[in-house]
């Protein structure tokens, strides 16, 4: 185990080599289980645990010594038979939600939830209790993320600090967030997060060389993704997504599970489910499902109550208890062809994704949906990590490939009488901007509200409250007068950011507001405080990054401007501006951000008047070219007059 | 403290989504400030933010040190670096989106600095902009009306104060919802298909002569015809789902 010593200190990273600084690998942080690859070269590959495992099952075991490690993956499945208590799975479904989003099973849910004090309405996510622990699902799949570091360093022998994760592509705004909180409490940093069946897609079609239309059909165990995607030349366009981010393998096991349940309480007294029992009932039920993807019928046994069961279950009736969950997928594929303008045969081909594309009659209800037989031929459990491998190198070394995605949920704004008014509809490629005006309805008045929701339904209730904030300061005016102009901008991970301005008085009021989801940034900066390896070095040190990489762009900036203007730099001048360049040099090469700074301040001001001569230079150069063009240009046309066409557009533009 | 009665109100123009929709397309998007735009001078020169030497304006990326440029308020046809026409072959529109995308995508900047992932956020969100209104024949037709100095109402939508048009379309709806089988419905549409074929045509032709009051006409019609596209669409999936 000597690779796992190979952890490096925080705050003592020193300036990895070019090939180990660019290593970022891609993970599947999945509801039942989860994947990591990397890829070299283009050639992605899972990494397997060291007992050639490649799934990672997403559990964590929670022990009595809240100090100690948790369990994650394999033994803490096998933990849970004996105390599963201490058990904590398919938390995915959690991310970013509340209580009310929680599916129980005969009344029980088979999480133990915290009391909450602080109201858990609006966004605020559940927190389970574990073990005399209160924890958040952010954390929990922060332990997951920790595990699969650790594999990751311990098959490549090199710490990994970058990863590409992928979210299911109708999470909406507060699960994305979540995720990438959890990544960062886990100490990786986020280089991008990605849809499922987007990554899914990219292994699939650089793999296969696909060239056309493809859906892909991404059923977990926890989401639902259908994704119709344009692959061409390397570039992956998203044409329109859909799905249910509550839909999944989860669903097949609680219908048998209440099957099961059901007939016990035909044959004896009724009894309520304690919250581990609901654990181990869902645990067979489990089985039996994957058992009767091959086999026809099987008999299975619920312990609870101190009364022991036994259940039989045939393929036909565990198909009609699924069949719903399956009618709900292919209704959403409908929906998504529909939205995309296309129909089933425009599709050349149908990917399937997820461990619940195994099961049979979802293989049947897609073929005649499509009428074609779909894909399987990358393994379903690992592509979408292999996808993410893909772009996390395509990320960090460079690639010819492309990713163009889209964003799955309408984002609106509540207007008078509860309706949403649609800012951003679904399916609209990002990253995207809107702008929409706002103005005052009261004579004086000084501050607003704008709430902010992701949905596709027309009353603010039934969509997600994202934001609500506060515009202040608006100078007083008669109501109406003024104009507030308010940015909502989605950005290449989905992710939102609001920004506000007041626009009459010329007085620049920049608000920026990115939305929560019931973990402040005080919550994250305690637990940041509390995870163990990475006390208080995550900010310093990707602040530190930042800086590094900012003087380096400064270095090659000015090399560029020497190299093309050297003539204009006097001698003096240049000893100067090289004093400065090793100075800034040497800061980088350190740890002292602020030093960084200063150098490249130092080093701007021993350039600047090289910088303005330049300046001077290809202004009369430009000036030059001008007078050139208008000698030769002759007069078919009055440039005057296309100059003032051109200024008036400006102005409409800017208004 | 904020004052008593707080409540967002859109404004009057703001609650008609077509409308305000389109206006928001034509605003630049606000920025973080480090992705604002330097000044330029009057011979079309602007100071590269990364290498303080000079760069064109609307140049994407700096010609000396190769950064790239924050965007400025263009018309959607220069953003794609197309002319200014109404005809728009869909594969020249794609290549051209693609191209771009390709070197200015967020992901080409994800290990670069904060300031030109900003820069290539703002950039991209303007492409994808340009891209959807050059994508609909009508948003398209509005942008070159507009470049022109033409405004469109807000309402365009549901003002027709075309006495022909609005007979055309009372007719044309009247139809559809008399029709009871699937293949009245079918023959509406192949006559509502000729007559966008045609408006689409002619509006082209309005452009090429620069008939600015003809091209702003036929854009109602189209915008009317595309609408009923809609309808048709509703249409036929009911009757899909009949028995």
């Amino acid at each position: 185990m000597t690779t796992l010593l190979q952890i490096h200190e925080p705050g003592k990273t020193p300036v990895l080599h070019e090939g180990a600084q660019n290593l970022a690998m891609g993970i599947d942080l999945g509801t039942t289980n989860s994947v990591v690859a990397i890829s070299h070269d283009g050639q992605p590959e899972v990494l397997l645990g060291e007992d050639g495992s490649l799934l990672v099952p997403s559990m964590v075991a929670y022990g009595e010594d809240a100090r100690a490690f948790p369990l994650v993956g394999e033994s803490a499945r096998q933990a849970l038979l004996g105390e599963p208590e201490s058990v904590v799975s398919s938390v995915k479904r959690l991310m970013g939600r509340g209580a009310e989003d929680i599916k129980s099973l005969a009344g029980t849910l088979p999480f133990e939830l915290a009391a909450g004090e602080d109201g858990d309405n609006d966004g605020g996510m559940v927190r389970l209790k574990v073990r005399g622990r209160t924890l958040t699902p952010v954390e929990v799949s922060a332990d997951i993320l920790r595990a699969l570091k650790i594999r990751a360093e311990t098959a490549l022998d090199h710490s990994v600090e970058r990863a590409v994760v992928t979210v299911p592509a109708y999470f909406d705004d507060a699960a994305r967030t979540a995720t990438r909180d959890a990544a960062r409490l886990a100490g990786l940093e986020v280089l991008r997060l990605v849809n499922e069946p987007t990554a899914a897609a990219m292994a699939y079609g650089l793999d296969k060389g696909a060239e056309g239309v493809f859906a892909v059909y991404d059923l977990g165990g926890g989401t639902f993704d259908v994704s119709l995607l344009r692959m061409e030349n390397g570039v992956f366009q998203v044409l329109a997504t859909g799905g249910d981010a509550a839909l999944g393998g989860d669903d097949f096991d609680h219908a048998i599970a209440e099957h099961f349940l059901a007939q016990r309480t035909k044959e004896s007294t009724p009894h309520t489910l304690t919250s581990d029992e609901a654990k181990t009932a869902l645990m067979s039920a489990r089985l039996a499902k994957e058992c009767l993807s091959t086999a026809d019928n099987g008999e299975w046994m619920i312990d609870a109550g101190g009364v022991t069961s036994r259940h039989r279950l045939d393929r036909e009736t565990y198909q009609f208890l699924i069949a719903p969950f399956v009618d709900r997928t292919t209704d959403i594929c409908r929906h998504v062809l529909e939205d995309a303008g296309l129909k089933p045969e425009d599709v050349c081909g149908v990917v399937l994704v997820g461990g619940s594309t195994r099961v049979p009659l979802v293989r049947q209800r897609v073929a005649e949906l499509f009428v074609r037989e779909p894909l399987a031929d990358i393994d379903p459990d690992a592509v979408v990590a292999l996808g993410a491998a893909l772009q996390a190198e395509a990320l960090t070394v460079g690639s010819d490939s492309l990713l163009l995605d889209v964003t799955p949920l309408s984002l609106g704004i509540e207007t008078m009488g509860k309706i949403t008014e649609k800012v951003i509809s679904r399916n609209t490629p990002i990253p995207v901007s809107k702008a929409q005006e706002f103005t005052t309805y009261q004579d004086g008045q000084t501050a607003m509200m704008i709430h902010v929701v992701q949905g596709e339904r027309e009353m603010v209730d039934q969509n997600r409250s994202l934001a609500r904030f506060e515009l202040h300061g608006i100078p007083p005016m008669t109501a109406g007068a003024a104009r507030i102009l308010v940015t909502f901008t989605i950005d290449a991970d989905g992710l939102l950011t609001v920004s506000a301005r007041e626009q009459t008085t010329g007085l620049e009021q920049n608000v920026e507001v990115k939305p929560s989801y019931g973990i402040g940034e005080d919550d994250m900066a305690r637990m940041l405080r509390d995870s163990m390896e990475h006390a208080k070095s995550d900010m310093t040190m990707r602040l530190l990054a930042e800086s590094r990489v900012d003087g380096e762009r400064v270095l090659a900036a000015l090399g560029a401007a020497l190299s093309a203007d050297g003539d204009l730099c006097s001698e003096i001048e240049r000893d100067h501006i090289n004093q400065a360049v090793s100075r800034l040099r040497e800061a980088i090469a350190g740890d002292d951000r602020d030093l960084i700074h200063s150098r490249i301040t130092e080093l701007d001001e021993a350039s600047r008047l090289f910088a303005e001569r330049r300046m001077d230079r290809g202004i009369r150069k430009a000036l030059e070219g001008k007078r050139v063009a208008e000698l030769t240009a002759g007069d078919s046309s009055s440039p005057s007059g296309e100059e003032k066409n051109k200024n008036s557009d400006d102005v409409a533009a800017a208004r | 403290m904020m004052d008593k009665a707080i409540k967002n109100l859109p404004t009057e123009e703001s609650g008609e989504v077509h409308g305000n929709n389109r206006a928001a397309d034509a605003v630049p998007p606000s920025r973080t400030p480090s992705a604002s735009v330097e000044p330029v001078t009057p011979a079309g020169v602007a100071a590269c933010w990364s290498c303080h030497g000079p760069v064109m304006a609307g140049d994407l990326f700096c010609a000396t040190c190769e950064a790239v440029q924050p965007p400025r308020p263009v018309d959607p046809f220069t953003r794609l670096a197309l002319e200014p026409r109404f005809e728009m072959p869909v594969d020249e529109l794609d290549r051209r989106y693609f191209d771009l995308q390709r070197c200015l995508h967020p992901d080409r900047f994800a290990t670069k600095t904060s300031r030109e992932r900003a820069i290539s956020l703002a950039l991209t969100a303007d492409i994808n902009a340009a891209y959807e209104t050059l994508q609909d024949p009508v948003k398209r037709a509005i942008a070159l009306l507009e470049m022109q100095g033409v405004t469109i109402h807000a309402d365009g939508c549901n003002t027709m104060s075309d006495p022909v048009l609005l007979m055309e379309a009372m007719e044309q709806r009247e139809a559809l919802a008399e029709a009871e089988t699937s293949i009245q419905v079918e023959s509406i549409a192949a006559v509502a298909e000729c007559e966008k074929a045609d408006c689409l045509e002619e509006l082209a032709g309005a452009f090429g002569t620069n008939d600015l009051s003809a091209a702003d006409r036929l854009t109602t019609r189209l915008k009317y015809l595309m609408k009923f596209e809609d309808e048709l669409r509703a249409a036929r999936v009911r009757f899909s789902q009949a028995p």
